[in-house]
C-alpha cells in the first residue's frame, strides 16, 4: 500500500535543494539587517524640541563646529550649547519666530532645552572627542556632511566594526589638523595635491602615514586593545 | 578458573530474522503504553520542568544565584558539563570504532548508546551556555561576519570547545539518524496507523531496501563511523585542554587529555549498562543485550578505570616530582584540605571500588554491574568537582584562597538535566526503536553466507 503520493519523490528534492538557498538566505538576511537603519538608526533624523538645521547654521551662515560645540578640543564631551548661546543672535533675528518659542520659554525659565541625542554611543564605550580631533579626524569623518543636514542624524551606523575600520588602519583617514573643522575637505589626489610642511602629497596613504607619525599616534595594537575603549 | 572456550552469545539461539524484527518492532508498535512507563517519563518530565524553572531564573536574575564567585569562577557548570559530555561517549565509541574494529556484540547495544550519546551532548550542550554572563549572546561564540568586526579568540580553548563539542553533536546525529533509517521504514511498513505510517514514512525518507540502497548506506554508515572516530578522542581532548592550556596548578598537565578521554569511556560506559539492566528486564531483552554484553562493557569500564587510576597515580607522582611547591600544595590540599573527603570519596568510588570487576561472577551480575555503574558515575562526578573547585579555590596567592558552596539553583540545574536526560530516553525507547532491527539481524545463523 502506498501512504504517501507520487509527487511526494518531487516535494522531497525539492525541500532538501531549497532548505540550502532558505538557510542562506536567512543568514544573509540576519547579517543585513544587524546592519539596517532599523537597528542601528544611522541617517534617520530624530525628532527635537525645535527643528535645529545644521544646513542653514553652518553651510548657510558659515558658524564654526566649536562656536556651539566649545570644549570639542579640550573634553571627552563635545558640548552641547546652552540656550543663552542661541540667544545670542536669536534675540536679535528671528526673535519673534513661532518656532523658536521654546527656545525663548528655556531661556526666560532658565531650563534647559532636552535636545535628543543623535550620536549616542553604549554606555560600555569610552569615547573622547579632544584625542580624535587633535589627531587629525575631521568632524565630518564620522560625523558625515552635517553641514548639509537640515535634521540632525548620525551618518555612521557606530557599530564597533565601524570604530574598528579606522583604528585598525588611521592613516586612510587623517588629516591635517587645521582641516579638522573643513567640512569640505578632500582627501589629497594627484588633480588636487595637499602640502605639509614644505612636502607635497597626491594620495591619502602617504599623507595619513607621515600625519600617524607626526602626530605621535599610538601603535594599532594599542588603539585596537579592548581596554582602549572598553575601560 | 574454568573459562569457557566459547564466550556467551550475543543473541540467544532460536530466532529468525521475522522473530527479531517482531520483538523489537513490537515495543514501539504494538505494546501498550505501560503504567511504569507513564509514572518514570512523568517523574523525569517533572524534574526537567525543575531545569526550566532553574534556567528561567537564572536568566532573570544571572549567574549570581549560582555559589560561583572569586577565585571559583567555574563551579557546577563546568564540573556537569564535562560529567555529561564524557558519558556522551561512549556512544561514539560503541557506534563507530567497535563498528570499524568488527566487535559484531556492539549491534544490540549501539543504537541506544547514541541515542544516549545525543541526550548528554544536549545535556553537556546547555552548561557552557548557562554559564555566560549573557546567554542570549551565546551566538557570539561562532565565527560570522559580525557588526563589532572581530572574531572570536582562536588561540582560546574555550572556542575549540564549541567546534568540538558542535560538530560531536552533528556527527553523533547525522549518525544515529542514519542507522535509524531501515529500522524506521520498517516501522512504518509494519505500522497499522495512519498517522504513524505518515510519520515514520516520511523520517525513512523513502527508503525500500534495494540492493542499490544497502550498498550506498553501507558506504555511507562507514564514512560517518570514519569521521566519528577521531571525534572520540578529539572531544574530550579538547575539553582537557579548557584546563591543561591554563597554568593554575591541577590543571596544568600534560595528562589531561589522554585521561580525560579513558574517564569519559569509563563514566559513557558506567551509563549504558545503568540504561541497559534496566531496559533488558523491564522490556525482556535479555535474549538481546546478553551476559555478554555486561561482560564486555564491565572489561571496557574495567581497563579505562585503570587508565584514570594511572592519570590520578601520575598527577599524585608529579606533585611530588616537579619539586614545585604549587604543584605539591595542590596535593597536599587535595589530601588534607576542605575538600579532601570528597577526594577520598573520589578514590573510593573510582578507583577501589571498580576493581571488584576483577571478578568474573560480578561482571555478568545485572544487580552489582547496576550498584558499580552508579559508583562509577558519582566517581567521575567527584573527579570533574575535584578538578574543577579544588584547584581553584586555593591558588598562588593565600590572600585570594576562598571557597565554593553551590546553591539550590546549582543543585536543581544539574538535578534538572538528570531529568531532562532521562525524560529524553523514556520518548526515544516508547517511539524509537530501542535496538537496531537490521544489525541484530546480521547476527543471526541465518544471515551467515553459506559456500555451496
Amino acid at each position: 500500500m502506498q501512504i504517501f503520493h507520487r509527487s511526494t519523490n518531487t516535494i522531497s528534492r525539492a525541500t532538501i535543494f531549497g532548505a540550502v538557498f532558505i538557510i542562506a538566505i536567512l543568514l544573509w538576511g540576519s547579517i543585513q539587517w544587524q546592519r539596517s537603519p532599523y537597528v542601528t538608526y544611522a541617517k534617520v533624523a530624530r525628532p527635537q524640541p525645535v527643528p535645529f538645521s545644521h544646513q542653514h547654521h553652518v553651510a548657510g551662515l558659515g558658524i564654526d563646529c566649536r562656536y556651539c560645540h566649545t570644549s570639542v578640543e579640550t573634553s571627552s564631551f563635545a558640548g552641547i550649547p546652552p540656550t543663552k548661546t542661541c540667544m545670542n543672535c536669536h534675540s536679535q533675528i528671528w526673535s519673534g519666530a513661532p518656532m523658536l518659542e521654546p527656545v525663548r520659554e528655556s531661556f526666560r525659565s532658565g531650563k534647559s532645552l532636552v535636545w535628543n541625542r543623535v550620536n549616542d554611543l553604549p554606555d560600555f564605550v569610552y569615547f573622547n572627542h579632544s584625542i580624535h580631533i587633535n589627531k587629525g579626524v575631521g568632524c565630518d569623518t564620522c560625523h558625515g556632511p552635517v553641514d548639509r543636514m537640515p535634521l540632525m542624524f548620525n551618518y555612521a551606523s557606530l557599530q564597533m566594526e565601524w570604530c574598528l575600520d579606522c583604528h585598525r588602519a588611521p592613516e586612510k583617514y587623517l588629516r591635517p589638523r587645521e582641516q579638522v573643522f573643513n567640512m569640505r575637505y578632500e582627501q589629497p589626489s594627484s588633480d588636487k595635491p595637499a602640502t605639509l610642511d614644505g612636502k607635497q602629497y597626491t594620495d591619502q596613504l602617504s599623507l595619513g602615514t607621515d600625519l600617524v607619525h607626526k602626530y605621535n599616534l599610538r601603535s594599532v595594537a594599542d588603539i585596537t586593545s579592548c581596554s582602549t575603549c572598553h575601560r | 578458573m574454568d573459562e569457557p572456550t566459547t564466550p556467551a552469545p550475543v543473541i540467544e539461539p532460536g530466532y529468525t530474522f521475522g522473530t527479531v524484527t517482531d520483538k523489537i518492532s513490537s515495543i514501539v508498535l504494538t505494546r501498550p503504553t505501560s503504567n511504569g512507563w507513564l509514572l518514570g517519563f512523568g517523574v523525569a518530565f517533572l524534574v526537567s520542568m525543575g531545569l526550566l524553572y532553574a534556567v528561567g531564573y537564572l536568566f532573570l536574575r544571572g549567574v549570581g544565584i549560582w555559589g560561583v564567585n572569586i577565585p571559583v569562577g567555574w563551579g557546577f557548570a563546568i564540573v556537569n558539563f564535562v560529567w555529561w559530555i564524557g558519558i556522551g561517549h561512549a556512544g561514539t565509541l560503541i557506534s563507530a570504532i567497535l563498528l570499524l574494529l568488527r566487535q559484531s556484540w556492539r549491534n544490540s547495544i549501539n543504537r541506544f548508546a547514541e541515542a544516549m550519546t545525543l541526550f548528554a551532548v544536549a545535556c553537556a550542550g546547555m552548561f557552557p551556555i548557562l554559564h555566560l554572563g549573557r546567554p542570549w549572546l551565546a551566538y557570539w561564540l561562532f565565527p560570522y561576519p559580525n557588526t563589532m568586526r572581530v572574531w572570536p579568540q582562536f588561540r582560546s580553548p574555550l572556542v575549540w570547545d564549541v567546534f568540538a563539542v558542535s560538530t560531536y553533536g552533528t556527527i553523533s546525529l547525522l549518525f544515529w539518524y542514519v542507522g535509524l533509517i531501515p529500522d524506521l521504514a520498517t516501522l512504518r511498513d509494519r505500522s497499522e496507523n495512519r498517522g504513524a505510517q505518515i510519520i515514520y514514512g516520511m523520517l525513512a525518507m523513502g527508503w525500500r531496501g534495494s540492493a542499490r540502497h544497502w550498498a550506498r548506506y553501507e558506504t555511507a554508515y562507514l564514512l560517518l563511523a570514519g569521521l566519528a572516530t577521531p571525534l572520540v578522542l578529539s572531544v574530550h581532548t579538547v575539553v582537557s585542554f579548557d584546563f591543561a592550556i591554563s597554568i593554575l596548578p591541577g590543571w596544568h598537565t600534560t595528562i589531561f587529555p589522554p585521561y580525560f578521554v579513558a574517564g569519559a569511556i569509563y563514566s559513557g560506559f558506567a551509563m549504558v549498562l545503568m540504561l541497559a539492566i534496566p531496559i533488558r528486564k523491564f522490556y525482556g531483552l535479555e535474549d538481546f543485550i546478553t551476559d555478554r554484553h555486561l561482560n564486555n562493557s564491565a572489561k571496557v569500564m574495567l581497563a579505562t578505570g585503570l587508565i584514570v587510576a594511572y592519570g590520578y597515580g601520575m598527577e599524585a607522582f608529579m606533585g611530588w616530582y616537579s619539586g614545585n611547591r604549587y604543584d605539591s600544595f595542590l596535593l597536599w590540599n587535595r589530601l588534607h584540605g576542605p575538600y579532601a573527603f570528597f577526594y577520598y570519596l573520589l578514590l573510593i568510588s573510582n578507583l577501589a571500588i571498580p576493581q571488584v570487576l576483577w571478578i568474573r561472577k560480578l561482571r555478568t551480575s545485572p544487580f552489582w554491574l547496576f550498584l558499580i555503574s552508579g559508583v562509577i558515575l558519582v566517581g567521575m562526578w567527584l573527579e570533574r568537582f575535584i578538578i574543577v573547585v579544588v584547584s581553584l579555590h586555593r591558588d598562588f596567592l593565600t590572600s585570594s584562597w576562598g571557597m565554593y558552596y553551590p546553591t539550590r539553583w546549582d543543585w536543581m540545574t544539574y538535578v534538572g538535566t538528570i531529568g531532562f536526560f532521562l525524560a529524553c530516553m523514556f520518548l526515544f525507547l516508547r517511539l524509537l526503536p530501542m535496538i537496531s532491527i537490521f544489525e541484530m539481524r546480521t547476527l543471526l545463523p541465518e544471515a551467515e553466507v553459506k559456500a555451496e
